[in-house]
């Protein structure tokens, strides 16, 4: 229908944000082409809100106010507040990849010794390169006309490219860290790519984190391109400040006979919107996605992922669960399509709520779309409270109520938990979730 | 003296005010262990319930003592670490908490409530395995979650670690023998048996006679539509073995 909607307040500043920044961006002739398409797509329909079906149950129109301005470069002030900031992977050894208000700090970044095949720049250099890989269409599953992607398409500054390539086992991990220093509530678009060549493996950990009590948005892409069997293991851990709007898309093209482990997680931030499209178009390739989301007070945490099975004798497992108090809402939406021909697809997707407080609230929409007639498909959901039955059990054993209580969140999330391959991880992901505890209290 | 368990004129009823507890009075005294037999859907499972404190139960007259200690005000946790175990008929399983996990846990809750230093670890793992070893527990099963894929017997045996470990003063045995063989009841009974002293007092609920052949009681009643109906030496369960509880059921009625 043509009839013109007045634009909000917000729309109206990310239009300015656009015009405003759009010389200074990074990025040749093409990229530039490429951004200014993407924002009058997104100019076209605006920020999504409930009656368009992917974003039913995040309505970004209402509840984004405005649009915050860009985040400036860091300053020594920024780049010291960063380099403090806590670490859930300190002391892993991991490689660790640092951005800053939106920005790559190479000083900050662990880049020597390279293993061999390994190419890490920033993302704003392949850009300005004009580097053809970039901002490329990866498969059907993404949407041209998502609108949070569009977005971050038209605004990306800076992120990181991570190339490894054909037969590199990476054995050190790389974790790539984004922190949020400022006080005053900034925009950062922020854009990385990741590509693993064919029969290489890597680990690869995303962490999103920031100040309390400011009100910053963060739109963050990552295209991970797996190649014929290789394998990716990747974690993303969100444990923004009370007051930040985190949107995040993946965008995942994988290979034949690769491994696909993905695994997200959520501990903080206001309102998140986590999106995954993966687009698995290689046969015999062997999925695991997870998610866990911890919320509390008013927080928003919305996951919606699609896949796509387009090839042969696939398999995939989808696994979320959240943990919901107080006002909260988890919000879980997962398709899984099957493309004709895509023959012994095995997928079976699950979502599970635990539901701590009478006023909490938990939407699950699963969704299968079939056009192979030999496949297993199957999905769940469940939503609950905490069984009672096992709280007394822990309860008569002289464990006081909220110690138990706590207990069986741990045990309920846990599973995601241990999907993660790398002890280390693990770890970190329990001292995630033990604080989110300890903040409850 | 104190008794170490005094339940006097005790009323209980479920949600929707169905009568289960309707009169009921016992004492044991420290070092007694009582076996209360009785017909299914007599009420036992819901004294042990009630007794250890668990929510649903409409208390509508009566007291309960632990120690002189007012039972019924206490939370079901308070009551643990005041001494009270409920070996459940029905352990419960609990997915993705370790069996050592919960038991730090339930150890060290109920000392910090007491006011006593928590033990490490690895002193808490020592007495674990060596209470593990007794009962022909492997240490596998304790990495296992809670009674998760348990056998009925490792569960009861589980229950029985959970008991030694904890040391209570009162311990309530729902059924301890139901699905198990005879084997295995015997190495539970030899478990049981090891507590039993003079500080302890013991509560045996069983509907069979088998139990007491292995965990002989000092004093056995017969429970029938809530209340106690009859008590006696170990020989009455003998006696109801022969006769059955069909003249309680019609007495009580
Ligand atoms: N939570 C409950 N809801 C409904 N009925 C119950 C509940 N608990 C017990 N009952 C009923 O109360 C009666 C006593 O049960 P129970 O204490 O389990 O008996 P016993 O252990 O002696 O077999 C039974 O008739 C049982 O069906
Ligand atoms: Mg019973």
């Amino acid at each position: 229908m043509g009839v013109a909607i007045r634009k909000t307040k917000a729309e109206l500043g990310l239009a300015d944000l656009y015009q405003g920044a759009r010389r200074y961006l990074p990025g040749g002739e093409e990229i530039t082409a490429v951004r200014a398409a993407a924002f009058d797509r997104f100019d076209a329909v605006g920020l999504p809100h409930r009656r368009v079906e992917a974003w039913r149950y995040t309505d970004l129109r209402t509840q984004m106010k405005e649009a915050k301005r860009l985040a400036s470069l860091p300053d020594d002030a920024a780049k010291t507040k960063a380099r403090e900031a806590s670490n859930l992977f300190a002391g892993a050894g991991f490689r660790k990849l640092v951005i800053v208000d939106g920005a790559f700090v190479p000083e900050l970044s662990d880049l020597a010794d390279l293993e061999p095949g390994l190419t890490i720049q920033p993302m704003a250099d392949a850009l300005a390169a004009d580097q053809p890989l970039l901002l490329q269409r990866l498969g059907p599953v993404v949407p041209d006309d998502d609108p949070a992607l569009a977005l971050n398409t038209a605004l990306a500054a800076n992120g990181v490219v991570i190339l490894v390539a054909p037969g590199t086992a990476l054995s050190r991990p790389i974790h790539v860290a984004f922190v949020t220093t400022n006080w005053v509530a900034t925009s950062m678009f922020t854009r990385s790519q990741v590509n693993i060549g064919a029969g290489a493996s890597a680990t690869l950990v995303e962490s999103h984190q920031g100040p309390d009590g400011t009100e910053y948005q963060v739109n963050t892409a990552l295209q991970l391109v797996v190649g014929d069997e290789a394998r990716i293991d990747h974690v993303k851990v969100v444990t923004e400040g009370n007051g930040a709007l985190h949107i995040s898309s993946l965008l995942a093209n994988i290979g034949a006979r690769a491994t696909f482990n993905q695994l997200g997680f959520v501990a903080g931030g206001s309102l998140v919107r986590n999106q995954l499209f993966v687009h698995i178009a290689g046969e015999g390739t062997v999925a695991d996605i997870r998610g866990g989301s911890l919320l509390a007070g008013a927080q928003h945490a919305d996951t919606t992922l699609a896949i796509e099975h387009a090839a042969e004798n696939c398999q995939s497992r989808e696994t979320f669960k959240a943990v919901v108090g107080d006002t909260a809402r988890a919000v879980f939406q997962g398709k899984i399509t099957v493309s004709p021909g895509a023959q012994k697809t095995d997928a079976k997707m699950m979502s599970r709520a635990l539901l701590l407080s009478d006023e909490a609230e938990a939407d699950s929409k699963p969704e299968l779309e079939i056009f192979a007639d030999d496949v297993q498909c199957g999905h769940g959901t469940t939503t609950g409270a905490i069984d009672d039955e096992l709280l007394f059990y822990l309860m008569a054993r002289g464990i006081p109520p909220d110690e138990a209580k706590a207990l069986l969140i741990q045990a309920f999330i846990g599973e995601i938990i241990e999907g993660a391959a790398n002890e280390s991880v693990r770890a970190a992901l329990t001292e995630a979730m033990l604080g989110w505890l300890g903040r409850r209290e | 003296m104190t008794a170490l368990l005094e339940i006097k004129g005790l009323h209980a009823e479920i949600a929707g005010g169905r009568k289960i507890i309707q009169g009921l009075d016992l004492t044991v005294n420290k070092g007694e262990i009582h076996a209360i037999m009785g017909p299914n859907g007599a009420g036992k499972s819901t004294l042990s319930y009630v007794l250890a404190g668990k929510p649903g139960y409409e208390i509508t007259a009566g007291e309960v003592y632990l120690n002189g200690e007012d039972l019924l005000a206490m939370e079901a946790n308070e009551r643990a670490a005041k001494g009270v175990f409920l070996a459940f008929q029905y352990p419960l399983e609990i997915p993705g908490v370790a069996t050592l996990t919960f038991l730090r846990a339930a150890f060290n809750a109920q000392r910090k409530a007491r006011g006593e230093e928590e033990l490490s670890s690895p002193d808490l793992i020592k007495r674990v395995r060596e209470i593990a070893k007794t009962l022909n527990i492997d240490a596998e099963m304790l990495k296992r979650p809670l009674n998760v894929g348990f056998s009925g017997g490792e569960k009861k045996r589980n229950e029985t670690l959970q008991m030694a470990l904890l040391q209570p003063s009162l311990c309530v045995l729902d059924e301890t023998d139901s699905g198990l063989d005879i084997d295995a009841l015997k190495v539970v009974a030899n478990g049981v048996n090891a507590l039993r002293s003079g500080e302890r007092g013991m509560i045996v609920i069983t509907h069979y006679q088998r139990l007491l052949d292995y965990i002989v009681p000092d004093i056995v009643h017969v429970f029938a539509a809530g209340r106690i109906v009859r008590t006696g030496g170990a020989d009455l369960a003998r006696e109801l073995e022969a006769t059955g509880y069909g003249q309680y059921q019609s007495e009580a009625a």
